[in-house]
Formats: C-alpha cells, structure tokens, sequence
C-alpha cells in the first residue's frame, strides 16, 4: 500500500531516518496519507487519512460526524518522553471511522512490522491513560518515604518482571515531559490520579527558568 | 546482639504461600517446622514441595542427596507447640487483621522471648498485626512474592514499634537464603500491591469505558511497556473474586480511588466470570490455553 507524508515540523513518530518514512511515496499516487503537524484536508478518495497524534485527542482536528471524515483515524507511535519510539502504534478511531479506514491502517503498520492496537478518541489513548497514575503514584510514594527510588524500582523488576522501574523510566523519559502529558490527562480527566507530581512540576519549571 | 537464627517456622504451610516459604528456608538449610492446623493440606503441600524439588533435580538444579537434606530438614505439625524450639516464626495464614492477631498472641505464649515473628501480610498494617503480641517489637514485616520458592524480592518493612536488631537479623536471614529484600515502609500494600491493584483497577476502567477491547490494552502494555503479562490477562491469573477482595483491603484504609471496586470487576464476579480458574475472566480459556488474547 502507497503512503505519502504530509509534513510540517518533526514528528514523534517517524524521524527522517526511519525506514517508515524513507519508503513513502509521493503524495499524489498515495492511497493513505499521513499527517504529521501539518494541517489536514479531508480526502474522501483515501483509503485512510492518518493524523499523527501528541496529548491531545482526534477530535480536535476533525468533526467525527462529518462523513468526509469517514476514513480519518488518529495515530501515535507510543515513546516514553526521550526514549526512541517503541515499535507500537496505538490507532485511534472516532465513532465514524470507518471499518475498512482501520484495516487499511492496520495492514499497513503491520507490513512495516509494528505492532498495532485501536482504541477510541480519549486523551492518552491506552497506555498513557494507564501508566501517568501509576507513575504518579510512585513519585509521591518516593516524596513520602516509602522506599528508596532503588528499591522501588528493583520491586517492580524483580516482583512483577518489568524490564525497568517507575521511577527510572520517568527519570529516563524526562520529568519535564511527565509533567506535560500529566498535565494533559489532568486537564482532560479532572482526576487528581492524573496531576502532575511535585518532582516533574519542579523540573518543567527548572527548565523554563 | 544479633540473634541467631537457627529453626524457623511457618504457619499456614499448608497454603501455597506458606509452602513455598517453607521451601525457602529449608534450602537455606535452616530446620523448618511447618504448621498449619490441617493435616490434610499439610501433606498435601509436602507432596507439592517434593514434586518441585524431585523437578529440581531433574533439571540439574539440585542434587538428589542435597533434595534428600533438604526434605529430611522440613517437619510437619498441626500443634502450635511443634513452633516452641523457633527462633522465626512466619506466619502466612488467611489475610485477616483478627486471625494474624491472634496467631501473634498464641505465639508469645508458645515461642522464646526472643523469637522474631514475621509476617507474610501484603497488605495489613504490621503494626497493627504486631499489636496481636505482647512484644511487639519482635514483629517485623517480611512480604514473600507468589510463588516464594522462586521469586527473590521480599518487601521488609518495620512496624512503629520493631527494634532494629530484630528488623537487622530477619533481614539478614532473607539474604542468607538467597532472597533479594527490599526496605519499605508499614504502608498500605507496600510497594508491589500499591502500585499494582490501582493499576489493574486502571485497566479494568478503560474496557468499561470503552477505551479499547482487553485484548488491545494488554497488547499495548507488553509491546509499549515490555511487560511480561497485560494487566488484564494477570487479573484473570490471580482471579477477579481476588481482585475485589484487595480492592476491598485497600480502599477503606486509602480511601483513593483507584483502589475502589470498579463496578465491570464487581459484576463480572456475579456472573462467575473469574478468570483462568473459572474458564472466562477478561478472556475465554479452555484448559490452559488463552483464546480472545
């Protein structure tokens, strides 16, 4: 399948250095276009429209009950802050969405060998709505003394089999970044789980200082 | 002084917890005493821990004069008094703030003065387990992980009133066994449950709200994560009549939440849907294998 990107600034998905994006193809044969920053136009002759997602959710780009909009979905390849990209795409689909817009999706991050799942319009999609909490928590827990940052992370690797703990992924991530996607998902939820914690406050503001 | 400790005892050791701590120690080549108040579930639990070491030296682990050491050190008893000679005493019974109070209470009348008591709780205040003995400074918190005999980490956590001998010996027990304590605070579920029953709570959150299937949650928390296990498919393992009954342990003591029942869970459980054992928790099985995921 033939995709083309549209871009205007960098994206958190794909860099120009990724395979993905070196075998895209002109934009005019292309049967799914791809979004990344710049500002979409509805095309309803695309088997997929593709938006490339941050914090925020599709609908803020597109109105689901327009039906030019039919084979418009959401996307974000899920990295933790600084990290490299991992090799999920999370796919989102406003309830518009077409069946065939998602399969064509699916088919085509999968013949580039990534793993994808669909979620619906929410802000944090899958994985951020489940981990900010959790890392929140472990980030107040550190606060109140109930273990080292060492033991809470050895904890989870050695008691639950994680490849790395909550605090050394946040840390590793960068504090500033958790702080923005908390902020996101606290603006969104209005739940105090999602609040950005004390010490990736403090360090979204070191750096503005 | 450090106390020595030379005979260590289990109670409940008929549970799967208790047998695996049983297992722990008697590797360790301590004399283990194993009590629980069913016969029954005693032997059964002993033919259990033979099973695994016989595999053991299947494998190569072990060797099979060692495994003959290790079963020769492991006695069983259904009397209390068999715990009288121990110098730490762990207890892994029924996760219940009045019957662990209780056992304290008949172990200061049975152990030495200077027995350390131990408790497996993962999610009960030590203190307040503690309270149950007349010394309470001789209760230490000591958190094995499911299942004992394998996983290293132990959650070690003092309670108000433990002395630091006794926090010092117990833990230098744990690593005299092999096992990998980590030192936390006497706070609701510790370390490993307070991060991981809200969690699983999340997940279980975002199926009702319709966020994604289960089979898409947990596929992006081990490809996004690097997680061995989706949150969905390990509440399904532990059982979700389980995960109520920590829901229920944690959220009147935290009053967050996160650690509330979420009411799919609650109805779920009405349904019988319990996951693995039941044959459909989050996913249908049949036998040992998983469809749906």
């Amino acid at each position: 399948m033939r995709y083309a990107f549209i871009k205007a600034g960098p994206s958190r998905s794909f860099s120009d250095d990724d395979a993905f994006f070196r075998n895209r193809s002109d934009p005019a044969g292309a049967e799914i276009d791809i979004y990344t920053g710049a500002r979409f136009k509805a095309d309803p002759t695309k088997a997929a429209i593709l938006i490339e997602l941050q914090d925020e959710c599709l609908g803020e780009h597109v109105d689901d009950q327009a039906p030019q909009n039919a084979n418009v979905l959401g996307f974000a390849r899920y990295r933790n802050g600084r990290d490299e990209p991992s090799n999920l795409v999370e796919i989102v689909r406003h309830s518009g969405t077409k069946i065939a817009a998602v399969q064509a999706v699916r088919e085509l991050f999968s013949a580039a060998g990534l793993e994808v799942v669909v979620c619906s319009d929410h802000v944090g999609r899958i994985i951020n709505r489940l981990v900010i909490p959790k890392y929140n928590a472990a980030l107040r827990f550190l606060d109140e003394g109930l273990a080292s940052q060492a033991d809470m992370d050895l904890t989870c690797k050695l008691g639950l089999g994680y490849p790395d703990g909550p605090i050394e992924r946040v840390v590793r991530g960068g504090l500033a970044n958790h702080y923005s996607t908390s902020k996101a998902l606290f603006e969104a939820f209005g739940l105090p789980s999602f609040a950005p914690p004390r010490r990736a406050t403090a360090a979204f503001r070191r750096d503005e200082m | 002084m450090t106390k020595i400790i030379k005979t260590v005892g289990v109670c409940g050791a008929g549970g799967t917890m208790g047998a695996g701590i049983a297992l722990v120690a008697a590797r360790a080549g301590f004399a283990t005493v194993c009590f629980d108040r069913s016969g029954d579930t005693l032997e059964k639990a002993a033919k259990q821990s033979i099973g695994f070491l016989d595999k053991s030296v299947e494998r190569g682990k072990l060797d099979a004069t060692k495994r003959d050491g290790i079963v020769a050190s492991m006695v069983r008893t259904t009397k209390l008094e068999g715990l009288a000679d121990c110098d730490l005493v762990i207890e892994a019974v029924f996760e219940d703030l009045s019957i662990k109070r209780e056992l304290l209470g008949q172990l200061d009348a049975v152990c030495a003065e200077d027995a350390i008591f131990a408790s497996n709780t993962s999610t009960l205040s030590i203190t307040e387990i503690a309270s149950g003995s007349k010394r309470p400074e001789r209760v230490v918190g000591m958190h094995f992980c499911l299942p004992a005999q394998l996983m290293k980490l132990i959650e070690m956590s003092p309670g108000i009133l433990t002395s630091e001998e006794v926090f010092g010996a117990a833990w230098q027990w744990t690593e005299t066994c092999g096992q990998t304590p980590v030192k936390t605070q006497d706070k609701p579920g510790f370390i490993l449950n307070a991060l991981l029953v809200p969690f699983n709570n999340d997940a279980i959150r975002a199926v009702e709200a319709g966020v994604a299937e289960p089979a898409d949650i947990d596929r992006a928390i081990k490809v996004g994560l690097g997680y061995k296990m989706g949150p969905l498919e390990l509440i399904d393992l532990i059982g979700l009549d389980t995960q109520v009954r920590l829901c229920e342990a944690f959220y009147p003591i935290t009053l967050d939440p996160r650690a509330a029942t979420p009411p799919l869970l609650r109805r779920m459980v009405a349904a019988g849907l319990l996951g693995r054992k039941s044959g459909r928790g989050f996913f249908a099985y049949e036998g040992n294998t998983m469809f749906g995921a």
